[in-house]
């Protein structure tokens, strides 16, 4: 019970107090790039979840038991080599296994085999540590993870969608029109983030 | 040394690892693409118009090697690359009607008058949702030139407060015609001689008192047309271009010369 309960604790704490969109600041190519409209936020969030989970599967155990701890300054070489590669694969196997699914992620697969967000979950599943234990992610504690900050990716493109929309439409001055006014827009929804701060941790308490 | 050259070691492992999967899965998982598909892709202009009906030339690419699609639909490209893609494709050739935009008002600032003056943002879209626009005549040109913003090829300019087409630019791609909120900029045939510059469908006298270039519904046209390609419908004339002949009678006989010869 232990075990499942840190591991809601990991799963909403990286959707809502650590998104890393919002509070961590990574991705936000893709959010600004990509969250003009809903179908695509949406197709990108999916995307995006899906090959977090699957990179962490595959750097988890390849520095904890190939690099370790003398050759931990290899990650990040090693890690965009596999991602990039890995994301190649994926595409392929889509391709001829699922067509259909393949349409539907379309460009977007390409796009985030170099992105920070997919860097920086692998990265970080290395170095955080769980907040009921007090150790070091395990590998199901690690793909959690990568499942939450997947999560709260899709989550912040699907609501800054819906908010760049109702912007298009409403009347701003014109010194503000386009990326200003979607960078403050940007800014208003990290705030809002923000305020889950502490939540999650005195839930279970 | 020894630790920098694991390192390198291990870099290159993965590195070969990766590069070996990957050529075994392009080999294993490899999905013939329509060569078709590319070939007709090549023969399109590639200006994305959509005039064909899809969302680019990729897809009706796609759509013609794939799903059977005419060959025929790209008005841009005319017969040439109709040709082409027939070619490509081992069907009959068939020729492409080749249309361009006509802007249907005459109402420049001699003929008609403007009711209140507009100040508001300056595209036609806007302007006709405060009362139908500044115009005396709520069916004409309103001259703001959204129609000229979205024109792939440059060929419409605003003269005299209307918009304007010029036929040897224009590709009849019908972008225009889409953006008018007015819609009186229709698709006619690249052949055709003559056209109605009105597009106003109040009784005669409404009209005239409005613009003095507006089309008063007399049937003058429809009755001196020898092949009754002139139907007047809500008070305006209207060309059957499939039955007329380019005679150019209705043009003369018109009394407030709104049936234009035109080319």
């Amino acid at each position: 019970m232990d075990t499942f309960k840190s591991l809601i604790v990991i799963l909403l704490s990286s959707v809502f107090v650590n998104n890393y969109v919002l509070t961590r600041f990574l991705g936000i190519c893709p959010f600004l790039g990509v969250s003009k409209k809903l179908n695509s936020a949406t197709g990108m969030g999916i995307a995006v979840t899906f090959v977090m989970v699957l990179a962490t599967a595959v750097t988890w155990p390849i520095q904890n038991y190939i690099l370790g701890e003398e050759y931990s300054y290899l990650q990040t070489i090693v890690f965009i080599l596999v991602i990039a590669s890995l994301v190649q694969f994926i595409e392929m196997a889509l391709k001829k296994f699922i067509p259909s699914l393949h349409k539907a992620l379309g460009v977007y697969l390409p796009l985030i085999t170099t992105n920070c967000a997919v860097l920086g979950v692998t990265l970080n599943n290395l170095t955080e540590t769980s907040i009921t234990t007090g150790a070091n992610f395990t590998y199901i504690e690690s793909l959690v993870n990568s499942l939450g900050v997947g999560l709260g990716f899709l989550l912040a493109m699907v609501l800054f969608s819906g908010m760049r929309q109702k912007i298009q439409e409403s009347e701003i001055p014109e010194s503000f029109k386009g990326l200003p006014a979607t960078l403050i827009a940007a800014s208003f929804i990290s705030l809002a983030f923000f305020g889950f701060g502490g939540i999650v941790e005195n839930i279970f308490k | 040394m020894t630790s920098i050259l694991i390192a390198f070691a291990v870099v290159t492992a993965v590195g070969l690892i990766a590069g070996v999967l990957l050529a075994l899965a392009a080999h294993f998982l490899h999905v013939p693409e329509n060569e078709k598909i590319t070939k007709v892709r090549e023969c399109l202009p590639g200006i994305n118009c959509g005039a064909c009906g899809y969302n680019g030339c990729d897809e009706y690419a796609k759509a013609v090697a794939e799903e059977g699609a005419k060959t025929n639909l790209c008005v841009p490209g005319a017969d040439s690359i109709a040709a082409d893609i027939a070619n490509v494709m081992g069907v009959e050739a068939q020729d492409v009607v080749e249309m361009v935009a006509f802007v249907g008002c005459n109402g420049n600032p001699e003929a008609t008058s403007k009711l209140n003056d507009y100040n508001g943002v300056h595209t036609c879209v806007a302007a006709s949702m405060i009362y139908g626009g500044p115009n005396d005549c709520k069916y004409g040109c309103l001259g703001c030139g959204d129609c000229a913003v979205d024109c792939p090829v440059s060929a419409i300019c605003l003269k005299d407060g209307i918009a304007h087409v010029n036929p040897d630019i224009c590709v009849g791609c019908g972008l225009c015609v889409k953006r008018c909120p007015k819609n009186i900029i229709k698709l006619i045939p690249q052949v055709a001689k003559v056209a109605v510059m009105c597009n106003n469908k109040e009784k005669g006298g409404a009209a005239r008192k409005k613009c003095q270039n507006a089309c008063i519904g007399c049937k003058k046209c429809e009755l001196n047309c020898p092949s009754g390609a002139i139907k007047v419908e809500n008070n305006l004339a209207v060309i059957d271009y499939d039955k007329c002949t380019n005679c150019g009678i209705c043009a003369d006989v018109c009394p407030t010369k709104c049936i234009h010869k035109i080319g």
